[in-house]
């Protein structure tokens, strides 16, 4: 007897619901220790995607570190997510920074080419037209560092993939709301 | 320690029993070893903290549930490091499941030793990150004051939960300034207690313009306090409406109440899961949705609007959609609704509601809890009956483990009043309910604690049994004795064809000596013409005593909604179905 593949279970709360969404989430924080763990464990324990996650302090004297978190699920999960992130006691405030409309996201990148002659001036002459900055070079090597959006960044590390990519490095997202208004 | 010394240089194990007694707490449960010995030093040195020994660090936890939930107060418990905190575990996730306020200080290696994979470490607060409201790892005696103090403030504020509080020894033995209680305000922890004044009226509109209604309570009505009770059954008073609540919310309105249905749910009763599928507003409060209650979701409830009240918002909208959101305590939120109905000059649909009543009334004449009796064995539904009447009268408290026993208990033992039983709701304990009897039983001096237990269940902990005699605690413990672990038999025989793979509770020891090797009494009983007498002496006795009450071992635990299906597609005890044939190929993948 054949079993339908994978049936979704009548007691999940994903039944009939199929709409899959990428939101960016920023998570403000106490910065203790453990705290990354929390949410970390949140996002396994529950079943949640990470597409990206970036922490660091925001304010030194206030203690106070900024999560963003690229999570995608259905509008269901994420209005989930945002809750159960709530519910951390460390956690000062959420935004679904999708939901408000209005962001911007950049991701900064590290990204090793190595080669030699014509391929050096093709590295070279896309680095330009995409802004990235040599921050390092050798005989037979450069780092670009390069800003921009997950989708600039993505098509500058293909680009250079037949030029002789080495690795990539990439930072994951921070992003923050346009206008005055804080999250 | 005198008053006037409090505001002192102390160490940090006097501080831990310091802040118990600034907290107010008058008995711990737990269990010595090296990494607490400072705190249990302290502990030696006074009078205001009692300490009850358990006989595992499991047993503990659920000591410390069952007197929180009995009393309303914060459980404590006090564990050594390693294996003192990994066996706690089991108790701190259940507490989390169900919401049970309960706070566990676990000793740690010193400091300097933590990430050695010293003697008795384990990373505690890593293991207990998952299964807490929130942890601690006290790294300086200057952060201690005000994260023991923090503790008692987040187990039970907001949707309350357990909390761990890990203290290396150099923490304990170290010296620093004590602060109080007072003022202790948490920068981030804020619950939200009102509800929106707005949704409460929009909820009392919809409440007053409903012709099918019904109110769905849970546990959280229980841990809003007594008050949300006696607010619960006024606002049934006045609004006249079916109540059917689930395993946690028993008591919040009284089994004897004319607008009560039953428990509703998997086990629940046929009218009051059939009022939940065919109501047209359902009123949910402190209750979540859980798939116990729901059955199937997209069959769930399907033409009714739905108000919830809760005071997590990560609950609403979790499992079922509702049309209307209310975050807020149930005290608070129910005193609005109360209020606000009193001051409507129109109210209700008289004639859709006696209507509504009438329709109830025939499922209740279904008589879904009923059974077939016998003078020959004592059916287990018999045997709760029993207990019930001749325990009644009494100022009783009742705690289970899981399973089979655990839902006669439900339909069968009639709750009256809240926090009047103390059951793993959540997680499924089994060997939840004679520690927790323990902790009751310590909350409550002079009153009756029985244990309803099945004879597997009770051999998880059965070594609390020792703890009961040393405290002299008259727990009652009342095996329902079927020589199965009933509910895993029943459920092969709904779904493996019969076959009771490694169900059956071979090689049981003889409940009444076991009982009197502990020190306890113990009474047999396996005839029904016996059972009430039997029942009085296992009451009368002031004595930790085992009752092993031999009884139908083929009984099935019915009404039952078969998983995977809807409220209104339950198994009744004389529908003469296969049910082996009742669940389809997607319910069995279900538990």
């Amino acid at each position: 007897m054949n079993a339908p593949a994978a049936p979704l279970s009548p007691y999940s709360s994903a039944f009939g619901k199929r709409t899959i969404e990428v939101h960016t989430l920023s998570v403000l924080v106490d910065n203790e220790p453990g705290v990354l763990a929390r949410v970390v464990g949140l996002f396994s324990g529950r079943g949640y995607n990470i597409e990206s996650l970036t922490v660091a302090e925001v304010a030194h004297a206030e203690h106070l570190s900024r999560i963003t978190i690229v999570t995608s699920g259905t509008p269901e999960t994420i209005e989930q997510i945002g809750h159960q992130l709530e519910r951390l006691v460390p956690i000062h405030k959420v935004t679904d920074l999708t939901l408000r409309g209005a962001a911007v996201e950049r991701e900064l990148a590290l990204v090793k080419v190595a080669g030699k002659g014509e391929d050096r001036v093709e590295a070279l002459r896309l680095a330009e037209a995409f802004r990235a900055k040599v921050i390092d070079a050798s005989i037979t090597s450069f780092v670009f560092e390069l800003t921009g959006s997950a989708d600039k960044i993505d098509q500058f590390v293909e680009l250079m993939r037949p030029i002789g990519l080495v690795e990539v490095s990439r930072t994951g997202i921070a992003a923050i709301t346009r206008g005055p208004e804080p999250m | 320690m005198s008053d006037e010394m409090a505001s002192d240089q102390m160490t940090g194990a006097q501080m831990v029993v310091q802040a118990l007694k600034d907290q107010g707490v008058d008995t711990l449960f737990g269990y010595p070893g090296g990494a607490v010995l400072p705190i249990y030093d302290a502990l030696f040195h006074q009078n205001h903290v009692r300490h009850v020994l358990v006989r595992h660090e499991q047993g503990a936890a659920h000591a410390a549930e069952g007197y929180a939930r009995s009393s309303s107060k914060v459980g404590v418990l006090l564990v050594t490091s390693g294996p003192g905190a990994t066996n706690a575990i089991t108790g701190l996730t259940d507490a989390l499941m169900d919401s049970i306020p309960v706070v566990c200080i676990t000793g740690q290696v010193p400091t300097h030793l933590i990430g050695s994979d010293a003697f008795q470490e384990c990373d505690t607060v890593g293991i207990t990150r998952h299964c807490t409201k929130h942890n601690y790892l006290v790294r300086q005696i200057e952060d201690l004051p005000r994260i023991l103090h923090e503790a008692f403030y987040v187990a039970q504020h907001g949707r309350p939960g357990p909390v761990v509080i890990d203290i290396p020894k150099d923490v304990q033995f170290a010296s620093g300034q004590y602060r109080g209680p007072e003022n202790i305000e948490h920068k981030t922890y804020k619950p939200q207690l009102k509800g929106d004044p707005a949704r409460i009226e929009a909820a009392v509109a919809m409440m007053a313009a409903a012709k099918r209604p019904i109110f769905y309570t849970g546990g959280g009505v229980i841990n809003s306090g007594t008050e949300a009770s006696v607010l619960l059954r006024e606002l049934v008073g006045l609004t006249g409406f079916p109540i059917t609540s689930t395993l946690m919310g028993l008591g919040a309105y009284p089994a004897s109440g004319k607008n009560w249905l039953g428990m509703l749910g998997m086990h629940g009763t046929y009218e009051a899961n059939n009022a939940m599928h065919d109501c047209d507003l359902m009123i949910a409060i402190g209750a979540r949705f859980d798939d116990r209650i729901t059955g199937r979701l997209d069959a769930f409830s399907p033409g009714s609007k739905k108000i919830h009240v809760d005071i997590d918002p990560s609950s609403i909208n979790k499992n079922v959609k509702v049309d209307l959101g209310i975050i807020g305590d149930c005290t608070y939120v129910l005193r609005e609704m109360v209020a606000l109905w009193k001051a409507r000059s129109q109210n209700g649909d008289a004639g859709a509601l006696d209507k509504w009543w009438r329709e109830i009334g025939h499922w209740r004449d279904r008589k879904s809890l009923a059974y077939r009796g016998s003078d020959k064995i004592i059916k287990p539904q018999y045997a709760i009956e029993r207990l019930y009447e001749l325990t009644k009268a009494r100022d009783t408290f009742i705690t289970t483990e899981v399973g089979q026993h655990q839902m006669w208990a439900a339909q069968h033992y009639h709750f009256e009043a809240p926090n009047r039983l103390m059951t793993s709701g959540g997680l499924g304990t089994m060997g939840y309910g004679l520690p927790a009897a323990i902790g009751t039983q310590m909350a409550h001096p002079g009153s009756l604690v029985v244990d309803i237990a099945g004879e597997a269940s009770i051999l998880m902990n059965i070594q609390e049994l020792s703890t009961a005699v040393q405290y002299r605690l008259p727990v009652k413990v009342f095996i329902l004795n079927n020589e199965y672990m009933g509910m895993v038999r029943q459920w092969q025989e709904l779904l493996h064809g019969g076959r009771y793979s490694e169900s059956y509770s071979a090689a049981l020891p003889d409940f009444v000596k076991l009982a009197e090797a502990y020190g306890a009494h113990g009474i047999r009983c396996s005839d029904p013409a016996n059972l009430d007498a039997a029942i009085m002496e296992m009451i009368d006795i002031p004595k930790t005593v085992i009752f092993d009450c031999i009884v139908d071992k083929a009984e099935n635990c019915l009404p039952m909604i078969p998983s995977g299906k809807a409220h209104n597609e339950m198994i009744l005890p004389d529908t003469d179905v296969d049910i082996g044939a009742a669940i389809d190929g997607a319910g069995k993948m279900l538990v």
